[in-house]
């Protein structure tokens, strides 16, 4: 507060505007605070400001998997890399309906199929979730430092699998199909007015269809000015290290690990 | 009993209550996805047509969920007045539509009915109004509700504000608060949803608001909006609790699924109560409530989304509450896809807590997933501030950076008072006038006096 007390001795004795009384307490919050008035109404940068911050997170919403670019840089991994696609068929039926976005569809199921007959112990998956924006944004960073770590304690990856119009559940269906002790999924998250491309991960151990989200350990907020990848990533090895330990994921695991506040 | 309705020479057969109801609804993803909406345009009219014939008493005798299995069947039934229905026995619903409508159904006759109309029925007779009627008979309904001020006078409408921080830092909290109040917001009651549910940190934040309010004397109310066990907790240490806060549903399961019981609320609302904290009044509860919980708990025994939602008012007003807000768009789009869909579904949760004797407020708002912006919300509120809504939310610039949605800013609430000569609680507007916050036209003054700013100065050196 000392930068501010100069200022409060100095309108002791006037009237001051609430623009002015408010604009010392906009360091305390994130929230719109002190943004004024022109009659009852907020003035006009602050109105055009929150519907730049509403029209970023639209275009995430209805944002597209870059599959091009991302099968491309995914390429360094020298892994598999599949294209699937959930049985929402469109981004409105993906909104309308989060049970048809946990189902793989049936071209999908085939080619799984093929893949299945190696028992491996993780999967990665990558799916648009609510913003491909993050995903396309976020993926390749994250994944150069984990993959990496996981290869060098000796985890046998399956193919890296895209998915487009998927919700996080969709994750099992995938790694129990391609027979993985262990699905991660790599999502984009429901966008904030403050970031659009904000990605979220979530582990299973022994995935299978029709867990819930208590089976599952979550890892939010990862971009470059939330979680960074590096601190992302070392929670994630943590955690998948945890878990083939304990045989277990979810509200049990996240229970016990005091490390992950550090 | 089954149902049915012939349209040319198509038979449409609705095998109970439940269903019909379902299908009578209009058009929602909530419904959709939970596979129980008309089929067709056609079966959903060809349904409200058979809903129009069916008597007021049908829904004494078919419990749409088995009086043995759920204890909100149970509610709703041991507790309705039979006295209060003689108003009405004699109708079906579709008349009961007309009889609302009627001149000289007023006021008075809406507050005596109240007690003798059960969820089903007013989610019933809902379905069959437009819009337009919603809010024409919601306008004649009345109800007042009294802690430190007096809520839901007609001309008046209230604002509860929402200071939410995503670590509740005490300062940044504080910031909003001091923001809101200068807009004139937080009679209703100035409400802060937690980011943790732990007890100190809740005590904390209630002591925060509650020496704001002693400090400046503010004749309002505060609460944390955290789980019913844990404000038990804080009423038995001792801490300034004024209201007791709650989400519902409908069903006794999805009650369940929040961890609470009737004979739990029960507990909380004697506890409440015992402090005696109001000065004016002594309703001390605070509910909230949102069409499509029932289904994300799976836990709607295949009852349409609104109907649920209608039920969970039954729990509402055996507490007597101080306030019941329907939190209308935040579940997503999944169950209201739209703005037109939030619109629909905010009047209905307004007229249907009405009827039943409730101040509901609604939390006027929606997720950026849904296919909503600020012009849905204006036009939600306006029609909501016409038909006489109790309060609605006041945050920041409508952005709430804790809960991550759009709800109305302080801004919003400023506007519907101005553009339909709405007023505050009358004693919370006192209090703003003598601050020198508002004129005695109710409008806002641009100046602060320094006394004001030099006492809220004490507030960061605490």
């Amino acid at each position: 507060m000392e930068r501010n007390e100069g200022n409060m001795d100095e309108i002791k004795d006037r009237e001051i505007s609430h623009d002015e009384l408010l604009h010392g307490l906009r360091q305390f919050t994130a929230a719109r605070i002190g943004i004024g008035r022109t009659g009852a109404s907020i003035p006009i940068s602050q109105s055009l400001e929150l519907k730049l911050a509403h029209a970023h997170a639209r275009d995430a919403v209805y944002s597209e998997l870059d599959i091009d670019k991302l099968s491309a840089d995914l390429k360094q991994f020298e892994l598999l890399v599949l294209v699937l696609h959930s049985k929402a068929a469109y981004r409105e039926q993906y909104l309308q309906r989060p049970d048809l976005g946990r189902q793989l569809d049936e071209a999908s199921v085939s080619t799984l199929r093929y893949y299945s007959h190696d028992k491996t112990d993780i999967t990665i998956i990558i799916a648009d979730g609510l913003s491909a924006t993050a995903v396309n944004h976020n993926t390749i960073g994250l994944l150069k430092i984990l993959i990496p770590q996981l290869q060098a304690s000796g985890f046998k990856l399956a193919p890296l699998c895209l998915v487009k119009q998927g919700r996080v559940a969709i994750a099992d269906h995938i790694g129990a199909d391609l027979n993985s002790r262990l699905a991660i999924i790599l999502i984009g998250e429901r966008p904030g007015l403050s970031s659009a491309d904000s990605m979220g991960v979530y582990l299973t151990y022994n995935p299978k269809v029709g867990l819930t989200d208590e089976s599952r350990n979550c890892i939010s907020n990862i971009r470059p000015h939330g979680l960074t990848f590096k601190m992302a990533s070392k929670k994630i090895f943590y955690l998948i290290q945890e878990a083939f330990k304990r045989k277990l994921s979810g509200v049990v695991l996240k229970d016990n690990t005091g490390l992950l506040d550090s | 009993m089954s149902y049915h309705h012939t349209i040319g020479r198509k038979t449409y057969r609705f095998n109970d209550l439940k269903t019909l109801l379902a299908k009578a609804s209009p058009h929602r993803s909530g419904d959709v996805l939970a596979g129980i909406a008309a089929e067709s345009y056609e079966e959903r009219v060809a349904a409200q047509i058979a809903l129009s014939d069916v008597p007021l008493k049908a829904f004494l005798s078919e419990a749409i969920i088995p009086y043995e299995h759920d204890e909100i069947t149970r509610l709703i039934i041991d507790n309705h007045d039979i006295t209060a229905f003689n108003l009405i026995n004699s109708l079906t619903v579709g008349e009961l539509r007309d009889w609302l409508l009627r001149d000289e159904t007023d006021t008075k006759t809406l507050q005596d009915l109240a007690p003798g109309i059960t969820p089903e029925m007013a989610a019933a007779v809902s379905k069959l109004m437009r819009n337009q009627d919603l809010i024409a008979v919601a306008k004649k309904c009345e109800v007042v509700t009294r802690f430190r001020n007096t809520i839901g006078l007609k001309g008046h409408f209230s604002t509860r504000l929402q200071p939410n921080h995503p670590t509740d830092d005490p300062k940044g909290i504080a910031a909003s608060m001091i923001d809101g109040l200068l807009y004139g917001s937080g009679d209703a009651v100035i409400g802060i949803n937690p980011a943790t549910d732990s007890p100190a940190e809740v005590n904390n934040l209630l002591l925060l608001m509650d020496t704001l309010r002693q400090q400046f004397d503010i004749p309002t109310q505060s609460c944390v909006l955290s789980h019913v066990t844990t404000t038990l907790e804080l009423v038995r240490q001792g801490a300034p609790v004024d209201l007791c806060f709650q989400s519902i549903g409908g069903t006794e399961k999805s009650n369940s699924s929040f961890g609470i019981s009737l004979a739990l609320l029960d507990q909380a609302y004697e506890a409440t109560l015992s402090l005696n904290r109001g000065t004016v009044g002594n309703n001390v509860m605070y509910f909230e409530t949102g069409q499509g919980s029932e289904l994300s708990a799976n836990a709607h025994h295949g009852v349409d989304q609104q109907t649920c939602e209608a039920r969970a008012y039954a729990v509402a007003r055996k507490y007597n509450p101080l306030l019941v807000n329907t939190v209308v768009g935040f579940i997503g789009p999944e169950y209201l896809y739209d703005g037109k869909q939030i619109i629909r579904a905010a009047l209905e949760d307004h007229f249907c807590g009405k009827l039943l004797g409730l101040p509901m407020g609604v939390d006027i708002c929606y997720t950026n997933h849904a296919e909503a912006d600020q012009d849905d919300m204006d036009n939600l509120l306006t029609l909501l501030g016409v038909a006489g809504c109790n309060f609605i939310m006041g945050v920041p610039g409508s952005d709430d950076i804790m809960l991550n949605y759009q709800s109305t800013s302080f801004h919003d609430a400023l506007y519907i008072r101005n553009a339909l000569g709405l007023r505050p609680a009358p004693e919370f507007e006192q209090w703003l006038i003598k601050q020198g916050i508002l004129d005695s036209n109710g409008m806002l003054i641009n100046h602060t006096n320094p006394r004001l700013w030099n006492e809220m100065k004490g507030i960061w050196t605490r």
